[in-house]
């Protein structure tokens, strides 16, 4: 597994061992081994035990948590609480999720680290509120308007969403974007066996005094970012600004140097954010491309398939976005098929096609339910 | 700009019409701050969207947070939250903070975060072109209300008191001294405090309305002001047309 970069190394929060948590309960002890300073969020089935363990857990430690008036509020206080210097986070559901839409792209805009854990659930609307789902996959990526990149990553466990956590907030540091925990509701109301190590790995935002906040030398750098109060009389919009964040709404070189770098700072470092695991490639026939909880599911299914000497494999996505294109392509290029079960109408299945030059099935479910593992030996078995 | 304030300036110039009310209510808030001795590193500045959002950004050479439309008070309120040594100011315009923005305004009111908050009431939204606003009065004449507006504007005065203000005022910037010491008072407050300031938009709002000529806006507004003390015993109809200005609500000192 790569090592994602640190800065700073800090005694876990939770002393070292086992533990057995949900996968919501996980999360906050990810953000307080992060050293999260600030949680606001809105009661939302199935991310409110979430918001509900924050509310004991943060005051413990001295972090600050606010039970917003809606989800607007909640991502937009989170942003202003990251410029005043605190790691800061929200959580959510489905519609919580859309609600936030608009704050994500002034994030991306100001580039203000974030963490936004949506724990999906089935949509559209209220949809099934207590049922899983993984649909917003592509919400994630294109929510707000205009063109930008984020970062989304989707774990499988309980022990995986606590350190993917932790990741969350270094990724969100290091590149001053936000970051999303896409998991599901499976993995957020599952229980299970967590082992916290002793030390957690830390990237700490760069601050460098008088350097201009908005902008770089290199096309796809990332500036550093300095907080309020620190008298480095900040100019922050959400409208295009030059590098000292001066409002140039008119002026169509600062727009595409903006964009351009808000794109490349994550598009061109995406070898260094991407990690994913796989599974019997060196022969295999056939590869399913999963994420998230439906990863257990074929996980159990390719085991099973193997011992049945069917010429199998796997790829387990851990980032979403920025999206596997190069592995992708180059996993597309030798093998028959590429099978994609998921619970959506085939969200990451369509962003495959973009790039594999096989043939990519997709097999979406969308009633509610995890994919048992029988299901995908039955869907698989008829493409092979 | 005053000469003596224009250190506490980014820009040498600023972005407002001719004749707007946002030209002096700038002015007066760093007066306020001025006479208060305030350092302004240690302060915050947030807005949201429209011209009373300008105020503060780029102008005011100091932390400042241009935010979503409507969302300041929600911004402002996190980073009070981690940062309480910061002493926030949130200057916005009435669509922003009363009509998309209100819930927001009404839930840091009964929250009673320390924030002060400027609302800038030009009753219309002036940077879209004067569509009608939440604090329009009823008749008055605006992009979106050809005919006449029909429905009754929103005291947002009383609307903040409700929701549980600490401190909720109401002045024009036709009345500069009692509305530097309003702005003075309130940043002193420990809570949620609210100041309503009445700010004329004539290329919007005036036009429209028999107000094209800046001058004749402000002596309007001038003379339609009269402070609580001096409506107590007015009739009905001699309040007629009448901006009752003056605090509403004062509860800083306020013990069980």
């Amino acid at each position: 597994m790569k090592e994602q970069p640190y800065n700073r190394v800090e005694k876990s929060v939770l002393p070292a061992g086992s533990y057995y948590f949900s996968g919501d309960e996980a999360v906050v002890e990810g953000a307080l081994a992060a050293r999260c300073g600030y949680y606001a969020g809105y009661p939302i089935t199935p991310a409110t035990e979430i918001l509900e363990r924050v509310s004991i857990r943060f005051k413990e430690v001295g972090a600050v948590f606010m039970q917003m008036e809606d989800e607007i509020s909640s991502i937009c206080s989170a942003i202003g609480a990251s410029w005043a210097g605190a790691k800061a986070m929200t959580a959510t559901s489905g519609p919580g999720f859309s609600l936030m839409m608009e704050g994500v792209g002034y994030a991306a805009i100001t580039e203000t680290p974030v963490v936004i854990v949506d724990i999906q659930r089935a949509g559209p609307a209220t949809g099934q509120a207590t049922r899983v789902g993984s649909g917003e996959i592509m919400q994630a990526k294109w929510g707000s308007h205009g063109d930008y990149q984020v970062i989304a990553l989707s774990p499988w466990s309980v022990d995986e969403i606590y350190y993917m956590t932790i990741s969350a907030f270094n990724l969100a540091e290091k590149y001053r974007v936000p970051v999303f925990l896409l998991a599901d509701e499976a993995v957020g109301h599952m229980r299970e066996k967590m082992e916290v190590r002793e030390e957690v790995k830390l990237f700490e935002r760069i601050k460098k005094r008088g350097a201009a906040p908005f902008g770089t030398e290199e096309a796809s750098g990332v500036p550093p970012m300095p907080a309020f109060g620190e008298g480095e009389k900040l100019l922050v919009t959400g409208s295009t600004h030059d590098q000292y964040g001066f409002r140039k709404t008119e002026d169509s070189l600062v727009h595409e140097q903006l964009t351009s770098r808000l794109h490349n700072k994550i598009v061109n470092n995406r070898e260094e954010i991407i990690e994913y695991e796989d599974y019997y490639l060196e022969d295999a026939d056939v590869v399913m491309v999963c994420y998230g909880f439906t990863g257990r599911s074929s996980l159990f299914a390719v085991n099973s398939m193997r011992r049945d000497g069917k010429k199998v494999g796997m790829i387990r996505l851990k980032t979403i976005w920025p999206f596997a294109d190069r592995m992708i392509k180059e996993v597309g290029a030798r093998v028959k098929r590429i099978f994609v079960p998921e619970m959506n109408k085939g969200q990451v299945a369509g962003e495959i096609m973009k790039y594999a030059s096989c043939d990519v099935i997709s097999y979406g479910q969308t009633n509610g339910e995890i994919i048992y593992p029988s299901t995908i030996i039955e869907q698989l078995g008829r493409v092979l | 700009m005053a000469r003596d304030l224009q250190k506490y300036l980014r820009v040498s110039s600023t972005l407002f019409c001719p004749g707007c009310g946002l030209r002096v209510l700038s002015n007066l808030v760093l007066r306020a701050i001025d006479e208060l001795e305030l350092n302004i590193d240690d302060m915050l500045f947030v807005s949201g969207i429209g011209c009373a959002a300008w105020i503060p950004s780029p102008h005011f050479n100091a932390d400042t947070l241009h935010t979503l439309h409507g969302r300041a008070v929600a911004f402002a309120t996190g980073a009070k939250m981690v940062n309480p040594k910061l002493k926030v100011l949130v200057i916005s315009g009435d669509g922003d903070l009363g009509d998309i923005g209100g819930n927001h305004l009404i839930h840091a009111a009964r929250r009673n975060i320390d924030l002060t908050v400027i609302c800038a009431n030009n009753q219309n939204y002036g940077m879209t072109g004067g569509q009608v606003a939440c604090t329009t009065p009823i008749g008055a004449l605006t992009a979106t209300t050809t005919e006449g507006n029909v429905y009754r504007p929103m005291d947002l005065v009383r609307l903040v008191q409700a929701a549980g203000a600490t401190y909720a005022a109401k002045y024009s910037v036709t009345q500069p001294l009692l509305l530097t010491e309003s702005i003075k008072k309130s940043l002193g407050i420990q809570g949620f405090s609210f100041i309503e300031v009445w700010a004329p938009c004539h290329t919007q709002f005036g036009r429209r309305n028999q107000f094209a000529n800046p001058a004749e806006m402000f002596k309007d507004l001038k003379n339609s002001c009269i402070t609580r003390e001096e409506a107590e015993g007015l009739s009905p109809e001699e309040l007629e047309g009448r901006i009752i200005t003056g605090e509403f609500c004062d509860v800083s000192n306020y013990t069980d």
